[in-house]
């Protein structure tokens, strides 16, 4: 890595299916304001901003205008990612390295339970011509994907359904998570046929919530605190876009970025040095399709791994011991930012109950959704 | 700061009210020229940057993903950034980070817009831009913003309609050189005038028009871009500025973000005294006043004295302080974000000396290009020198 | 590289290449709908609203009075303190008199014009300024500095929203008083 980057300070709000009592700048304020009181600055104290919103999301038109006065931006250099919170945090590096700013500001929030037709809304993402009129709910792309998958032998149905007997179950253990619950495996392959071999449980739910982290160059990290985290490398990268020419049963752009992310962090073995890892899950075959492409597990080995418990909070990897998607809830934009925040929470040794022993070196990895085949990758540690 | 990054190529394509290209076709045209111009291909790229205003224009969300693959961006690290009309000129300084950062050695920004995909016209998009819940059951059309502020810009300095109009004079006979250009021509003040009115004080010929195009330019850290070209043009300064959403709070008659963002490129820059070393400069001029109201905020004229400076033909190609030697929106067109990057386009050619008709004499070394956005809150600036 | 140099792309078509079916085409409605949350801060100025009132919110530090209140001075950084009303009543800071609908067609001849403008409430600090619509007043005698006041919607009709204020309209000088009869008041 060219320069250090660490993570500082760090605010957040609880992740519910719906906030009705807060409007989304009021609950942006209140992350921004447990970020920087964690490390004592106030707005004047920051370089620049880095917000996270696609307009169709939040539901109003250049939505970059609106989300300034809640970070405390005002007449300050502020931009927009239109991507993953992952995105803006690579941003965040980038400006740092450039060795002109000394403290970035990343903010990223989901006010998704605002939006009343999503089905319409991911639809509205695939492609005019050649996809959107086949008029089809936007899981079945997630049907399409999952069966391929199953089909290459990749992971049993069953092994899908886990994922989400494990996420869920783990997310009774985060205080903020929005969906925690005990399920079993027939739960979930019982539950309401989607858009088979999708069903109802392997989808994660909408949650709102805010983020904001502050980051920091390496010559005013140790002025602000004792416990930075560090940003290794980061990575994004993305297959292609066309349902009809990408690679179905793989995450290519997982892959790239993952990839990209390990060269910047000077990570050879990822298997080994990675302690646990926050991963999409979002459709639950996912996690397993995730941690294969991050190199994790070897090819058809995740599902396995899992029935051996190797990704259960007490195994040697843990992977999404926040709840991942699945648990906390399905933030959007903000996704990547709750990996990066559970990363956060567990390599400084405050995560709680769910506290995972000895962790050093973290990965979040974020997937953008359907129809998407665009990734992000963040390798974080304490040392 | 950083490794020095320069422009060492640029593509463009014609700014048309329709095109019959989707906006993932338009990019890759302006791609590909980009990349020929410098005799560079797409496995040369190191990582892609993409400017396009608001998704609800061509009717795709996340039109970033969309337009992924027209822009270069398969299996490589590409990011959408977003700052509404501010996008065009953020893209230059968008990429300038990837490239200064050491991250990567080369970057394409593409900017893309599609704006006739909405019916029944791409103003009723602009709806979805205010307050949703203390502005937008007033029925408000974006001209309202800008007659609003115009209004209020004459009111504080004592002008009229026929002081601003010659902005829109100069432009589209600027523009008669420009090859993209969607609506150059010798018009009259009078013609400006006697145009249709709109929301008053804006007339037709006030405005620039909606348009559908695509521009490209390819960044390289130092090493590369000498091996590259041999007339590569540096972004010495960077600045960008957002002021508060609450819009009707802010004096409208002053910019105040411009200023903002202006200085922050100058001190990167080392500029000290902008109305001599800014040799060139397009401001954004969507409006006939805004090229006015920018230049003041620039701090290239006092406040309330722009008018003057066009009126003495200062601002014209040949004179002291060219300003908009494109033809800028009011001629060349406003597919937003590619228009934003049309002028950052032009500085550079102008400072290479291959601007064609449009070139200023003088053999400029350092000029300035800015756009902006938002509620009229948002505002960027990259300086570029030879 | 001199643009003359390169073939440029984009290709122009009409809106008769649309309608004559020259170009293939496909149309799309959307179904996005939205229900925000008003938050604290704004769901008290609209309820507000619905009361025939504007409040605003105070920060003690910077003293400002700031309409449309928040619940936080964006320049402090600090929560704000108090509720406190204001009038119904400001003046015009700037204003436009706009001939075409939200979606660029022209308003008929005869119909009334729309006419926006930035209105600063009397009771908040200066500056303070909302987007609303004037009304009850010719265009051509709209002045920057007006005066003016909020014609609210009758109670029942109020629904809690920026539209309780059907618009503001000019306020007429005070009457000077007459002189009273002899012989007798009213």
């Amino acid at each position: 890595m060219i320069g250090k980057v660490a993570i500082t300070g760090l605010g957040y709000t609880e992740f519910s299916a719906t906030s009705p009592g807060t409007s989304f700048r009021e609950l942006t304020y209140e992350a921004a304001v447990k970020a920087y009181n964690e490390v004592g600055i106030e707005p004047k104290d920051i370089d620049t901003f880095v917000c996270t919103s696609e307009d169709f999301c939040e539901g109003y038109s250049i939505s970059d205008e609106y989300c300034n006065d809640q970070v405390g931006g005002i007449l300050k250099p502020v931009q927009t990612i239109t991507g993953d919170a992952i995105h803006s945090l690579a941003t965040g590096v980038m400006l740092v390295l450039t060795g002109g700013f000394d403290i970035v500001v990343v903010q990223a929030l989901s006010k998704l339970s605002n939006m009343k037709t999503v089905p319409n809304l991911v639809n509205f993402a695939l492609d005019p011509v050649l996809n959107r009129p086949l008029d089809e709910h936007y899981s079945f792309v997630s049907g399409l994907g999952m069966n391929r998958f199953l089909h290459d032998g990749k992971a049993t149905r069953e092994q899908c359904a886990q994922v989400v007997v494990k996420n869920r179950a783990n997310a009774l253990s985060n205080p903020v998570a929005a969906y925690g619950a005990d399920l079993t495996v027939d739960n979930v392959l019982d539950s309401e046929p989607v858009s088979l071999p999708v069903r109802l449980l392997d989808l994660a739910q909408v949650a709102d919530g805010a983020i904001v982290f502050v980051l920091t160059s390496e010559k005013v990290t140790g002025s602000l605190t004792d416990n930075p985290i560090w940003i290794k490398g980061v990575g994004w990268s993305s297959d292609s876009p066309s349902l009809e020419s990408r690679d179905w049963g793989n995450s290519v752009a997982t892959r790239l970025a993952g990839d990209m992310a390990y060269k910047m962090a000077g990570v050879k073995y990822p298997a080994k040095e990675i302690d646990l890892a926050e991963v999409t899950d979002e459709v639950s075959y996912k996690e397993l399709e995730h941690i294969e492409a991050l190199r994790l597990f070897e090819p058809g080995r995740a599902g396995l791994a899992l029935e051996d418990g190797r990704t259960t909070s007490e195994g040697d990897l843990p992977v999404n011991v926040s709840g991942g998607d699945l648990g906390v809830g399905h933030l959007f934009e903000a996704a990547g930012a709750q990996k990066v925040m559970e990363l956060v929470l567990q390599l400084r040794g405050t995560a709680g109950s769910r506290q995972v022993a000895d962790a050093h070196k973290g990965l979040a990895q974020v997937w953008r959704g359907e129809p998407t085949t665009s990734a992000a990758v963040a390798v974080l540690a304490n040392q | 700061m950083g490794q020095k990054v320069a422009i060492v190529g640029a593509g463009i394509t014609k700014f048309v009210s329709r095109a019959q290209e989707t906006g993932k076709e338009l990019a890759w045209q302006a791609s590909k020229m980009a990349l020929d111009s410098c005799g560079l291909t797409l496995n040369d790229m190191e990582s892609v940057s993409l400017g396009a205003a608001p998704d609800a224009f061509d009717g795709v969300h996340m039109k970033g993903e969309y337009l992924r693959d027209g822009s270069g961006g398969w299996r490589k690290p590409y990011m959408r950034h977003f700052v509404g009309g501010g996008t065009g000129v953020f893209a230059p300084i968008h990429g300038w980070f990837h490239v200064a950062s050491g991250m990567f050695d080369t970057c394409l920004v593409v900017c893309s817009e599609k704006m006739s995909s909405v019916y029944p016209h791409p103003q009723g998009a602009f709806t979805t831009i205010f307050d949703h819940t203390t502005e937008q059951a007033l029925d408000p059309t974006l001209i309202w913003i800008f007659a609003l502020e115009y209004n209020r810009y004459m009111e504080t300095y004592g002008l009229t309609k026929a002081d601003i109009a010659p902005v829109s004079v100069k432009n589209k006979k600027n523009a008669m050189d420009h090859p993209s250009a969607q609506l150059p021509g010798e018009i009259t003040v009078e013609d400006v005038l006697n145009s249709e009115l709109l929301a008053w004080p804006v007339n037709r010929l006030d405005i620039s028009p909606a348009s559908d195009g695509a521009a490209a330019i390819v960044l390289a850290g130092e090493h590369a871009a000498k091996r590259i070209t041999d007339k590569p043009i540096w972004i010495e300064g960077v600045g960008w500025s957002l002021d508060t959403a609450y819009w009707a709070t802010r004096d409208l008659s002053y910019p105040r973000h411009v200023e903002k963002s202006a200085r922050m490129a100058y001190d990167m820059a080392g500029i000290r005294e902008p109305r001599r070393e800014i040799e060139i400069a397009e401001p954004y001029d969507p409006f006939t006043y805004k090229e006015l109201h920018h230049m003041e905020g620039l701090l290239l004229a006092d406040r309330g004295e722009a008018p003057q400076l066009l009126a003495d033909g200062v601002t014209q190609r040949d004179g002291d302080r060219p300003m908009c030697p494109s033809g800028g929106l009011l001629g060349v067109g406003n597919p937003i974000s590619a228009a934003g990057l049309m002028k950052v386009i032009e500085i550079f050619l102008q400072l290479r000396g291959e601007a064609d008709k449009r070139q200023v004499p003088g053999n400029p070394t350092c000029g300035l290009a800015q756009a902006w956005g938002d509620l009229m809150q948002v505002s960027t600036v990259v300086v570029l020198k030879r | 590289m001199e643009l003359s140099k390169f073939e440029l792309g984009g290709t122009r078509i009409k809106q008769s290449d649309i309608s004559k079916g020259n170009v293939l085409t496909l149309a799309v409605t959307p179904k996005l709908e939205y229900a925000w949350d008003d938050g604290v801060a704004i769901g008290r100025y609209l309820e507000e609203f619905g009361n025939g009132k504007i409040i605003a919110r105070k920060c003690n530090k910077c003293g400002r009075i700031m309409l449309p209140p928040r619940m936080f001075c964006e320049l402090c950084w600090r929560a704000t303190d108090e509720w406190v009303y204001c009038k119904d009543t400001g003046t015009v800071n700037t204003f436009s008199l706009c001939h075409v609908n939200w979606d660029a067609s022209r308003i008929p001849e005869g119909e009334p014009l729309h006419l926006p403008a930035v209105i600063h409430i009397d009771g908040a600090s200066p500056g303070m300024g909302i987007l609303h619509i004037l009304g009850e007043v010719e265009p051509d005698k709209i002045k920057i500095g007006m005066k003016v006041r909020a014609v609210w919607k009758k109670p029942d009709e109020r629904e809690g929203s920026i539209t309780d204020i059907t618009h503001f309209k000019p306020v007429r000088a005070a009457r000077k008083k007459s002189k009273k009869k002899s012989g007798g008041g009213r």
